[in-house]
């Protein structure tokens, strides 16, 4: 899996390509000229520093933010021109994991995961049953449907927001740093699940994370985003080994290097620089 | 100038918000269902508090209205004077005042806190509206549930002046009722409070999703929108009983 040579990957057609894309948050550009493309049944990481803009690529994939310049073209279409009402009905093409799962509080782990199910299907009921207990056995946990939100932990809340997400079989997973804050057991278990079902399915996931250790063992390449550019790109292997000054910073957590620690530049709010 | 156009386009985005909750009603079995939920959660759920409130305030006014009415030797006319004052006023503002407090700040913290959790970010990632599925239902639970509070408001409030008209200040119990029966009018009094109920209801149900549902996703912010919710609410139930009246006198 993360074997796959880069050579492979240039030979699937992209689902997901961005061009040319530029994001702005008040005065300070948080993505300037990002150019990348996701090919059909892959795993792919976005890694950086904190503030990077890695959940705000994720959320320009999915069209909650709009970019101020470039295009986002998913299956072949234009996200970033879409219509509010054009958008809503494109999302069922994804499913979204977000970072603490954002179960529905009110809900038990059973009507959490059929939601999707009754939103968008006229499945009878027997048959939701069916598809929900097979989606929570599929996580291994089966036998937890009647418990409240408040009632799991950490882990089996991220294991059931997991099959919330894949429920409908979408065609692309979004991941919003989904092992963050989990012990060893929960991550191996997270991540084999990820690729179990990515492969099984044939999805295509797009996975913000920190966590250089398990991205190496998970995806098929990797975007590291700092200072609002690409500082690298490649295979996991190719980028533990790379000698680019920025990608070594990182892969390494190195403190010195040129992706800045400082938000501003020192001395900048004492007007030092004026 | 920003002082004043802000409340203004603020009120604007409420309208559109309400405008875009009503299109999304579609009369079917689960939206149905939904609003009975809410209804039994907001409404029913208000019930001791409406009920213990409207007895005492029966109680009171009874009270008052004795004092006052046997300086003129007109004691007998109290069930008038509370029945006019409760069905018009005091049921539809009191009741819609309570609600707020109870109801309104529940919503409100209730949605806020969806917003804080990323709930409600789930819910638009999965294709869910989440202002039909969850700012609706308790909006049209709202509007459903504070006439029939005000109504049994209304009728734990005559319990209570008959408790302590009749069983305490020993008023005739035939007297208070026929003077209730023959001076109390269906479409003036009754009617017309539920007509304010219905808005009041509307009113307070808008605010408490709007601001639930625009909070910053923090815990001030959460607690400065069910703030805002009360105080808004209170504010709009007293102006809007003045213009119904208005009206309906």
């Amino acid at each position: 899996m993360n074997d796959l040579p880069t050579s492979r990957l240039d030979s699937i057609p992209p689902v997901i390509r961005i061009r040319d894309l530029v994001f702005r948050r008040g005065r300070k550009t948080i993505l300037d000229g990002i150019n990348m493309e996701i090919p059909r049944g892959s795993i792919v990481a976005f890694m950086g520093p904190s503030g990077a803009g890695k959940t705000t690529i994720l959320r320009l994939i999915s069209g909650q933010l709009r970019p101020d310049e470039g295009t986002v073209e998913v299956n072949g279409q234009l996200i970033s021109s879409m219509s509010d009402r054009e958008l809503h009905h494109f999302r069922r093409n994804f499913g979204v994991l977000l970072q603490d799962g954002a179960l529905f509080t009110d809900l038990t782990v059973f009507e959490n995961i059929a939601t999707p199910v009754r939103e968008h299907t006229d499945l009878p009921e027997p048959l939701i049953r069916r598809l929900v207990m097979s989606k929570l056995s599929a996580v291994g946990l089966g036998g937890i449907e009647e418990r409240m939100p408040h009632e799991l932990s950490g882990g089996m809340a991220r294991r059931v927001a997991f099959a919330r997400a894949v429920v409908l079989d979408p065609d692309i997973m979004l991941y919003d740093e989904p092992m963050t804050g989990l012990d060893p057991i929960a991550v191996s278990t997270i991540r084999t699940l990820m690729r179990e079902t990515n492969d099984a399915l044939g999805l295509t996931s797009l996975v913000v994370t920190h966590n250089v250790f398990q991205m190496s063992k998970l995806v098929d390449y990797c975007y590291i985003i700092a200072s609002a550019k690409i500082a690298g790109e490649g295979p996991p292997q190719a980028l533990g080994s790379s000698t680019d000054p920025g990608v070594d910073q990182f892969m390494n957590g190195k403190v010195e290097g040129p992706i800045p620690f400082h938000y501003q530049s020192p001395g900048a709010p004492w007007g030092l620089l004026d | 100038m920003e002082k004043f156009t802000g409340p203004v386009a603020q009120a604007g985005q409420c309208l559109l918000f309400l405008f875009r909750m009503l299109a999304g009603i579609r009369f079917s079995g689960v939206q149905v269902l939904t609003v009975l939920q809410q209804t039994y959660l907001i409404g029913a759920r208000s019930l001791v508090i409406i009920m213990i409130c409207g007895f005492f305030v029966g109680m009171v006014l009874s009270l008052q209205s004795i004092n006052a009415l046997e300086q003129f030797g007109a004691s007998d006319q109290v069930s008038l004077l509370v029945g006019k004052s409760l069905f018009r006023e005091l049921g539809p503002v009191l009741t819609a005042l309570l609600f707020a407090g109870r109801a309104g700040t529940s919503i409100t913290a209730e949605i806020g806190l969806m917003r804080a959790t990323n709930q409600i970010e789930a819910m638009e990632l999965m294709a869910i509206d989440p202002i039909q599925r969850i700012a609706l239902p308790r909006f049209l639970a709202g509007v459903i549930s504070v006439p029939l509070l005000t109504a049994l408001f209304n009728a734990l409030a005559i319990l209570g002046s008959i408790v302590f008209s009749i069983g305490v200040m020993d008023l005739d119990s035939g007297i208070f009722w026929s003077k209730l029966q023959t001076g109390i009018y269906f479409e003036k009094d009754f009617l017309g409070g539920i007509y304010k109920s219905i808005v009041f209801g509307g009113t307070i149900s808008l605010i408490a999703v709007y601001f639930g549902y625009s909070a910053k996703p923090t815990g001030s912010g959460v607690g400065t929108a069910t703030t805002n919710t009360v105080v808004l609410s209170s504010v709009l139930v007293l102006i809007f009983d003045f213009i119904m009246t208005s009206f309906l006198t």
